[in-house]
């Protein structure tokens, strides 16, 4: 049965803005790069669902084949097996309607701001003035007013990453998709950077798919972990996290729920450390080492 | 600029040490010049060179002459008009061959054999080819720039960061508008470079291309064929001082030029201003 879009106005302080929230669905996807001998399988058989409205945020060992994996659902690439399907019809190209906000800053240099954030309207014949309040809204949320006409290099760190949350979402994409868009920044900043995302989550419940390697970041931010495994990627594991939102961050942490989770999520993630440990992987050896230090911390009393 | 910004700059660190460097360089070419005079030895090289006291009076007598600043005239309207048609076909160029895989592999290996020819060695065939003397010269020194601004462009415009092109394409772009707002922009800073470096290429030939073909059009008596023309004249009436003279003025003038794609360049790209 053909996927039934959700349109629902949210109230967004006087201004609405509709939103349209997409669902995405990966069957048995495979990808491999290079040919022959030199063949290598980075994701295979790799099926799991991008919920409706929800949060969803995907953990793995880093260099597991999650930027490979945002490639194919933007469209960048294409699976060598298997499907991706976005409310049901297949992802051939890039689009509008699944956006990525990139590891680091992908905003035009050359352009303010504003003109970075008004690049998808103006795009498509758009500059009208319902995206050009759209602009200012958006600037406003994510804090940028002041900045409206400075360009990428006069911001900080945390304010480029912010301004490419705004840019994605002027565009109304079904799906937001983020590969560790945080990643870089210092905690203070990551923590204020937490704080924006997950209140625009909040306000609009868009569909939004976040991969990270961070798990305070994972666990704080989703609504379902995904837990992978290491290269070639699957899902390993699917936890709920059923944390009612808003987070306070404050108490968040030594919420009991929380660690719980996060217990579970590391002892995945040790587990599948370990394999590629064992599998003589060096990448691995520092986790494999903190998770046993932590292990002997906690069970001392 | 303000008043009071213009007075600091006047009065500023770098001007002081600016006017330094020019004063001691001017001090220390006097008394080499003059070496016979207080060491009683001639100084090798630097004591064959008319001192600086002699070139200012040289200069100050050439100033009110008219054929000195047709020299000055012709050089700079050949190196504009060879410039400027450089940039004309080479940005154009640059950018296609960026963008086109096809005419990239059509264009570029006749490109890269005409690029290491030194701009000199077409004289002779410039002078063959092209109907007048004014017209080879011209030539001879658009391919200096050319060839730079050519492969400055394509490098600036290969090297653009795939994800620009992403994101411009997941937010609805078409190829046209990513040209004209990704493209276009991103390549701008390499243009820049690639007119500075080229501008002074232009100014290297056009004095060359002068003494090779005897100062073209303007030619007649005296030093009415181009600041190259008017060094070689000066150089076979034996008066050496005016030698020192149009190199100084080739220099003054590369100087101007440089000075104006600096400005140019800093219009065109404002976001590299703000680091």
């Amino acid at each position: 049965m053909a996927a039934v879009l959700e349109e629902r106005p949210v109230e967004t302080t006087g201004k609405k803005m509709a939103i349209t929230a997409g669902e995405i669905k990966l069957e048995h996807v495979c990808k491999t790069y290079g040919k022959g001998p030199f063949a290598k399988d980075v994701i295979k058989d790799c099926s799991f669902l991008i919920e409706r409205s929800k949060l969803t945020v995907m953990i793995g060992p880093s260099g597991c084949g999650k930027s490979s994996l945002i490639r194919l659902i933007a469209g960048f690439e294409a699976p060598t097996g298997g499907k991706i399907l976005l409310n049901g019809k297949p992802v051939t190209h890039p689009g509008r309607d699944r956006l990525v906000v990139f590891q680091e800053s992908a905003l035009f240099p050359w352009m303010t701001t504003y003109d970075n954030i008004m690049y998808g309207p103006r795009a498509r014949g758009e500059d009208n003035q319902k995206a050009r309040d759209m602009a200012n809204f958006l600037l406003d949320k994510v804090g940028l007013t002041a900045f409206r006409d400075k360009y990428p290099t006069q911001l900080s760190g945390g304010m480029q990453r912010r301004a490419e949350l705004a840019r994605a979402m002027i565009n109304n994409p079904e799906v937001m998709v983020l590969d560790e868009p945080f990643r870089g920044l210092d905690a203070m900043s990551k923590e204020l950077m937490w704080e924006y995302y997950a209140k625009l989550f909040e306000e609009s419940h868009r569909t939004n798919f976040f991969v990270t390697t961070d798990i305070d970041e994972a666990v704080y931010l989703a609504d379902r972990l995904l837990i992978m495994t290491n290269t070639p990627m699957q899902v390993r594991a699917v936890i709920d996290v059923d944390i009612p939102r808003p987070r306070s961050l404050s108490s968040f942490f030594t919420s009991d729920r929380a660690n719980d989770v996060k217990m579970q999520a590391l002892s995945l993630l040790h587990e599948e450390a370990m394999k590629s440990f064992s599998g003589g992987s060096k990448a691995a050896a520092d986790f494999v080492e903190a998770y046993s230090k932590r292990k002997n911390a906690t069970t001392t009393p | 600029m303000s008043a009071k910004r213009w007075k600091a700059a006047l009065y500023g660190r770098g001007t002081r040490r600016a006017v330094i460097s020019i004063i001691v360089f001017l001090v220390l070419w006097e008394l080499g010049s003059r070496s016979e005079a207080w060491l009683g030895t001639r100084l090798p090289w630097i004591g064959n060179v008319p001192p600086p006291s002699s070139v200012m009076v040289a200069w100050g007598a050439l100033l009110g002459d008219a054929g000195y600043w047709t020299s000055w005239y012709l050089s700079t309207m050949r190196v504009m008009s060879g410039f400027i048609a450089a940039m004309v076909i080479g940005i154009p160029l640059g950018l296609l061959m960026a963008v086109s895989r096809a005419f990239y592999g059509i264009t570029f290996p006749t490109f890269e054999i005409l690029r290491p020819i030194p701009p000199l060695a077409w004289v002779p065939a410039a002078i063959i080819f092209w109907p007048t003397q004014e017209l080879s010269i011209a030539f001879v020194t658009f391919l200096g720039a050319f060839f730079t601004i050519v492969i400055n462009v394509l490098g600036g415009a290969k090297s653009i960061d795939i994800r620009f092109f992403q994101s411009a394409q997941a937010m609805g772009s078409s190829k046209w508008d990513i040209f004209r707002r990704v493209v276009l922009p991103a390549t701008v800073p390499s243009i820049v470079v690639g007119s500075s470096v080229g501008m002074g290429i232009t100014w290297n030939v056009v004095v060359a291309a002068e003494m090779i073909s005897g100062g073209g059009g303007g030619g007649g008596g005296g030093s009415g064929g181009g600041l190259g023309f008017f060094i070689w004249n000066s150089y076979v009436g034996g008066s050496y001082d005016q030698i020192v003279v149009g190199m100084i003025s080739i220099g003054i003038a590369g100087y101007a030029c440089s000075e104006l794609l600096r400005g140019m360049g800093g219009f065109f790209t404002p976001w590299l201003r703000t680091r």
